[in-house]
């Protein structure tokens, strides 16, 4: 099967006022495409560096990170810069748009830090605004939406650079049960449509909507277990 | 690459409009340094080629020596008027012994009174030789100049000064009629075209206003009224002996005028006592006017340099304020895909725009110079009449005079200004750590 994303003995150090904080002490995972994959684990286990990591914000301190074929743990910033724009795709638990753009221009960001935009590529970002339920709110600024509006636009905007897996850092955290479940809902039907989505939570309930949940302590993999 | 820069800018636009007041404040900055700088060059322009067209109707090729009172003589009154100044022996030395004057005029000139039927005007008897027209620029309106006969046979004619001539033949043609002055009558045979007065250049050379003149031929004057003038001074007659009032003399090339003065100057002060004469050189003081106003330009460079400065440092100010309070917005970017040279693009572009409106408005402004002080002028002039009369007669007269490379210069130096001041806001928001942005309040 296809690998969507390959880490191995990925780990991470931090040094805090002069004190090594091992933040990641060797994770490795594999995540076939289509896979949908819940992070967990208790405050302070990692989740959040080993997000950093999986979304090339960061580079890991030892250990190998294989996306497509590249070992993106060895990339200089530009490099992870383009590797971000080309080929994953973040959503945020404050949904993160840009205040002064439209819905549609939101939508459109990833596509400017590849490179160009063509025809297509502006007729696809119409298309995801559709399936995300705002085609009528192509030309609506952020602030005009409600919560579960901007997180279904951020989620459009992660599927415009065809990504090898959306990340989603508690993409319900800000949101109440019944957008939670929207949301929910849209990620399970982009991932019967075969998108890679990778998301951290700590709610249980929302962990059960993914296909497999792993959990983390102490920076180290705790479990991995299919549902 | 150009597509880039094109979204750029039109979200540099967007962003600023979201603060409009902000960026509106920002870009006053710039249009007041940008203003300022062809403002002032403008207005030392203005007074530069005033001085200098009033030094250059002097002529250039033209040494002036002119008599002076010398301050001793204010003291030795007791002993009778004491002769001073130069003399026509002077003026035949001169001409003898300095190869290089081309030409040499002798002037006389007295304060008298000139009279036709009923009407008077106080004004200059002016005694001077055929070749005074040409050497001063003095077009004729009616009729023609002193001639040599009139000059060999010391005939009673005159020329009048348009003002002159206006004053005492408000309604008839005053080509031949006769004006009296003292005891004499003088025919009128031309009358001149107005003339704007020379400049005022301190040390012997006053100002010279030549619209009150009646000119004669010199040796009509000095048979008629001789070199003994007698003015009546609060009660008391004083009298003065002065052969000539002033020597104009024509150098053969401008390039010896130099040389040539310096030798006038050894030459009267061999035969002179006492300083009763100063030399005039208008090179000179076209040279010192040259210098003058390069120094002016440096000063007023300096001034609008400060100003554009304040400018930038406004530009500075307020990007830093924006990196920080869009440092969320710096943390989505990078994640999203930007490198650190989108991010230095972006927010250099937003400083750019904001030279740019802020530079091409203070050009518009700059250009607005002369209107504006013109209005300003005869506004305060119409107001306080009374205020206006004591400002000096430079700031009354002035128009400035745009000089066409400040206008470049004023734009391209703001758009260095918000390159310069709007870089460093611009790299420190490129250099923000994405994840440490990202979770930024
Ligand atoms: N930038 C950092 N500098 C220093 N220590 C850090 C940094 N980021 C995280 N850590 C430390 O690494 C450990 C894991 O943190 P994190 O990945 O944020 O865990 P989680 O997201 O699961 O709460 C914690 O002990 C945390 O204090
Ligand atoms: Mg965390």
């Amino acid at each position: 099967m296809k690998l969507a994303a390959r880490v191995e003995n990925l780990q991470k150090d931090y040094l805090l006022e002069g004190e090594l904080v091992r933040a990641l002490r060797g994770v490795t995972l594999e995540v076939p495409e289509g896979d949908y994959v819940a992070v967990m684990g208790p405050s302070g286990s990692g989740k959040s560096t080993f997000l950093n990591l999986l979304g090339c914000l960061d580079r890991p301190t030892a250990g190998s990170y294989f996306l497509g074929g590249d070992d993106v743990a060895r990339m200089n910033d530009d490099q992870l810069s383009y590797v971000r724009a080309s080929r994953i795709g973040f959503v945020f638990q404050s949904y993160n748009l840009i205040a002064q753009l439209t819905v549609l221009e939101n939508i459109e960001v990833p596509l400017y830090y590849q490179g160009r935009i063509s025809a297509a590529d502006r007729r696809r970002c119409l298309e995801l605004a559709e399936l995300v339920g705002l085609a009528s709110r192509l030309k609506h600024r952020p602030a005009q939406l409600s919560g579960g509006q901007q997180q279904r636009a951020a989620i459009a905007r992660s599927l415009v650079n065809n990504p090898y897996f959306i990340l989603a850092d508690e993409p319900t955290g800000n949101l109440d049960s019944v957008t939670t479940r929207e949301i929910l809902d849209l990620l399970a039907r982009l991932n019967a449509d075969g998108k890679t989505i990778i998301m951290v939570t700590h709610e249980d309930d929302v962990a059960h909507h993914s296909k497999r949940i792993i959990r983390l302590k102490d920076g180290l993999l705790q479990s991995d277990v299919r549902l | 690459m150009i597509g880039i820069w094109f979204r750029t800018w039109i979200l540099g636009i967007k962003s600023l409009l979201l603060h409009p007041l902000r960026s509106l404040l920002t870009v006053l900055g710039i249009f007041i340094g940008v203003a300022s700088v062809i403002w002032l060059l403008a207005i030392g322009e203005g007074i530069s080629v005033k001085a200098q067209e009033q030094i250059k109707g002097l002529g250039a090729d033209n040494i002036i020596v002119r008599s002076i009172k010398p301050p001793s003589q204010a003291v030795a009154v007791t002993r009778g008027p004491a002769p001073y100044g130069i003399t026509r022996s002077d003026f035949d030395k001169l001409v003898a012994t300095i190869p290089t004057i081309r030409r040499a005029l002798p002037i006389r000139e007295i304060r008298r009174q000139f009279r036709y039927s009923d009407r008077s005007l106080d004004g200059r008897l002016v005694g001077c030789t055929p070749e005074y027209a040409e050497v001063t620029l003095l077009q004729l309106d009616r009729g023609h100049f002193i001639t040599d006969a009139d000059l060999a046979k010391k005939n009673n004619v005159c020329v009048l000064a348009a003002e002159t001539a206006g004053a005492l033949f408000p309604f008839e043609n005053p080509i031949g009629r006769s004006i009296h002055v003292d005891e004499a009558y003088y025919v009128v045979i031309g009358v001149c075209k107005p003339r704007n007065p020379t400049a005022g250049i301190g040390g012997s050379l006053a100002a010279q206003d030549f619209s009150k003149d009646v000119y004669i031929p010199i040796t009509t004057l000095r048979d008629r009224i001789g070199d003994m003038v007698v003015t009546q001074r609060s009660g008391s007659f004083e009298g003065e002996i002065v052969e000539l009032s002033q020597i104009t003399l024509r150098v053969t090339n401008v390039d010896h005028v130099i040389e040539t003065a310096d030798a006038v100057r050894a030459t009267l002060a061999s035969s002179h006592r006492q300083q009763d004469y100063g030399v005039t050189v208008p090179l000179e003081l076209l040279e010192q006017a040259r210098t003058t106003r390069l120094m002016f330009i440096i000063f007023m460079g300096l001034i609008a340099a400060i100003s554009l400065l304040v400018g930038g440092i406004g530009i500075m100010n307020i990007m830093l304020a924006t990196v920080t309070e869009r440092t969320r917005e710096i943390g989505i970017r990078r994640a999203l895909g930007a490198k650190r040279r989108d991010i230095t693009r972006q927010f250099l572009a937003e400083t750019i725009v904001l030279s740019i409106v802020g530079g091409a408005t203070g050009v518009l402004g700059g250009l607005l110079c002369g209107p504006v002080i013109n209005t300003i002028r005869e506004g305060v002039t119409q107001a306080f009449p009374e205020v206006m009369a004591t400002v000096p007669e430079v700031m009354r007269t002035v128009s400035p005079v745009i000089v066409p490379w400040s206008i470049p210069l004023a734009f391209f130096i703001s758009m260095g200004v918000g390159v310069i001041f709007g870089i460093y806001p611009a790299m420190r928001a490129a250099a923000m750590d994405p994840i440490e942005a990202l979770r930024h309040e």
